[in-house]
């Protein structure tokens, strides 16, 4: 941080300048020019916290998909059929047994078995010829968007938001003050916040695990060089798997959390896959601070779009991937 | 790059201009040249179009990957989008049953226009993939492709949203239908032919070599003196140029353009006929298209007559697909290719010495 402002200080003085008024948009009355000028205060806001909420699935989603890029150099572009997929098993198991939380731990683990197999089965007779992994990884998203579009149909699901979570929870941002002099707080939604406190947790998590323990010792060993770690006795393979594995059942977690506060339903895949893409190429491929950056910047840019240029939001998006790869091509919080 | 230059001057002699151009020396070409130019005798109307004529302009639109893939080791997964592109500013600017959105130029305006508008779209996209390198470009066309796909499905003011433009009009000069079967058939064929020509010819021209080179090694061609950058931007409009012709016949073909036609499954649609073809010749898309729309238009029946589920038609594709990667890194053409050395070799010992 403090390299950062020494090395550009007209950047960092830029980055200060807008999060500040930023803060200031969040926290202060709105003045009556400004609410005619761009809207009430409420929209804003909303879309300010659904944009980040937005972040956090973007960030489940795209933080195994950058995993798995940084260790195995495997563009995963089926990665948006295992999000899918842990969607249409979290339905199924919350219809069944109707306990949220279960449909997460067998999300995760059928589609982690799922990410064993493709490892084990397919990407591993084919190491270190990166093109045509992406192209099998291409005809398997084909195979399996088909198949699962034969199994549950072009229907739209949603799973069930469970009790504790439904409804509405005041937060202490003030939206506008009544001619009484009353103050009036945002309304949101639970089940978004706890989700997104989830996503927090997991990100944290990750991130102790790859930093403070000896298997994250071994997959960031990994990353920087594959080929080293294999010679000094570790069994890489094993960690391929693993890392394989997580990546996959992070992506089926994302589809119960999608499935829970949108919908899932044919074509999610490829909505996803192309999230997660513009989310590592922005934060930086292989990077999971990267990732958590580039979901919480195309979400807000995805919200923000939607609300205030309702035909143009994903041209901001596209853009921002654009002046990123012009500026720093190998992403915001990239290594190299 | 030197063979180039020695052969040059002696154009006139005509073992050279029979090297340059092998397809003058093969009788297979000549059959398949005769069969595509009487095809109207043999041809329905449906064949002529509906198979033929469709896998021409999805021929031209894989060619264009083919060619940035095959000579320029980028696989771009946006030449579709390009296609698309085009197809969309033909519809914008020329005349449509869209009389709010579209401009109404006359089709000799708008058809140069849109693949002007297509080439420098297709060339900035180009100017960023070559930002970064090898899978990152899948990735960055693959953004490309599919925000493109979303950024029309949500405008309305140019794209007309999720419906799209209809009843585009197609040109009528010198008193004939251009869109009726036969000349229409005709003219995808000259312009498939044209494209098909065009980038044999330019993998032998002094720039088709430089960028192989670079394909090959980046760094020593930089080293040698080669603007790596600016040949990998210059292949992209190249092939643009050649997706929007794709395009601009594949509008005039269905006469409307929607999302539907540039959704990311399409994108998809274009590598999986290129690598099913085969990315190391011009000839490799067009076949890889003729095995695609074949699939496209009968799987449904086939698969019905067998008593399965007539809709699979994707999960056909999608296991070919895989099984073309598994098996050949060079498609049909590169298994039909080791099939005949095999029995070239089984016989008598002459191996052929053919490059593959």
């Amino acid at each position: 941080m403090a390299r950062f402002i020494e090395r550009h200080p007209a950047w960092a003085l830029i980055a200060i300048i807008a999060v500040a008024l930023l803060l200031w948009l969040v926290f202060a009355v709105w003045p009556p020019g400004l609410e005619q000028a761009i809207g009430r205060k409420r929209v804003f806001l909303n879309a300010i916290f659904n944009g980040i909420t937005l972040g956090g699935l973007y960030f489940l989603v795209a933080s195994g998909f950058t995993l798995i890029f940084g260790l195995m150099r495997n563009v995963n572009l089926a990665h948006g059929s295992l999000y899918l997929f842990g969607g249409y098993v979290g339905y199924a198991i919350s219809a069944w047994t109707g306990s949220w939380i279960l449909s997460f731990v067998i999300a995760f683990l059928a589609v982690a078995l799922v990410g064993v197999l493709l490892q084990i089965l397919v990407f591993r007779r084919m190491e270190g010829q990166d093109l045509r992994q992406t192209m099998v990884t291409i005809g398997l998203a084909i195979v399996f968007a088909d198949l699962m579009l034969w199994v549950f149909g072009g229907d739209f699901y949603q799973i069930q938001t469970p009790s504790w979570l439904v409804g509405p929870v005041q937060l202490p941002f003030i939206t506008a003050v009544k001619s009484s002099g009353e103050p009036v707080y945002l309304q949101y939604p639970m089940v978004r916040l706890a989700i997104f406190v989830a996503s927090v947790i997991i990100g944290i998590a990750m991130w102790l695990a790859l930093n403070r323990t000896r298997i994250g010792m071994i997959v960031r060993a990994g990353v920087d060089d594959r080929d080293i770690l294999a010679a000094t006795g570790v069994q890489i393979q094993v960690v391929f798997v693993l890392v394989f594995a997580l990546g996959a059942g992070l992506a089926g977690i994302a589809g119960v959390v999608g499935g829970t506060f949108q919908s899932i339903s044919p074509g999610e895949d490829t909505r996803f896959l192309l999230a997660s893409l513009v989310v590592v190429i922005v934060g930086g491929m292989g990077s999971i601070p990267g990732a958590a950056l580039g979901a919480v910047i195309i979400g807000l840019a995805e919200q923000l779009g939607s609300v205030y240029i309702p035909t143009y939001a994903i041209v901001v998006t596209f853009l921002i991937m654009v002046l990123v790869l012009a500026l720093r091509p190998q992403g915001l919080l990239a290594r190299r | 790059m030197s063979l180039t230059q020695l052969h040059a001057p002696a154009t006139a002699v005509e073992r050279p201009r029979f090297r340059a151009w092998p397809e003058l020396n093969n009788p297979a070409a000549w059959l398949v040249a005769l069969i595509l130019l009487i095809m109207p005798l043999i041809a329905s109307g449906f064949f002529l179009i509906e198979i033929f004529g469709t896998t021409l302009i999805l021929g031209i639109i894989a060619l264009s990957l083919m060619f940035l893939a095959g000579y320029g080791g980028m696989v771009s997964l946006m030449q579709l989008t390009i296609a698309g592109f085009a197809g969309y500013m033909v519809a914008v600017f020329g005349v449509s049953g869209n009389a709010n959105i579209s401009l109404g130029w006359p089709w000799w305006l708008a058809t140069p226009m849109a693949l002007v508008l297509a080439t420098i779209f297709g060339t900035l996209g180009g100017a960023l993939a070559v930002r970064t390198e090898g899978i990152y470009t899948i990735m960055i066309t693959l953004a490309i492709g599919a925000a493109f796909y979303y950024f029309t499905n949500q405008n309305w003011a140019i794209f007309n949203g999720h419906t799209g433009i209809n009843t585009v009009a197609t040109p009528h000069v010198l008193g004939i239908d251009w869109r009726s079967d036969i000349p229409f058939y005709y003219l995808i064929l000259a312009v498939a032919a044209l494209c098909y020509f065009a980038v044999q010819y330019v993998s032998r021209a002094p720039f088709g070599l430089a960028l192989q080179g670079v394909r090959d090694n980046a760094r020593r061609m930089a080293a040698l003196g080669f603007n790596v950058n600016a040949h990998r931007v210059a292949a992209y409009a190249f092939a643009s140029f050649i997706a929007g012709l794709g395009g601009v016949l594949q509008v005039w073909n269905y006469r409307q353009i929607s999302p539907g036609s540039v959704g990311v499954e399409r994108c998809i649609d274009i590598l999986i006929i290129a690598v099913v073809g085969g990315i190391t010749r011009p000839i490799g898309p067009f076949i890889g298209a003729l095995i695609f729309v074949i699939l496209r238009t009968f799987a449904l029946d086939v698969l019905i007559k067998f008593g399965l589920d007539g809709n699979r038609f994707r999960l056909l594709i999608g296991l070919g697909f895989l099984a073309i990667v598994f098996w050949s890194s060079d498609g049909v053409i590169g298994l039909w290719e080791r099939w005949r050395r095999r029995q070239a070799r089984s016989p008598s010992s002459t191996a052929g010495s053919r490059h593959g």
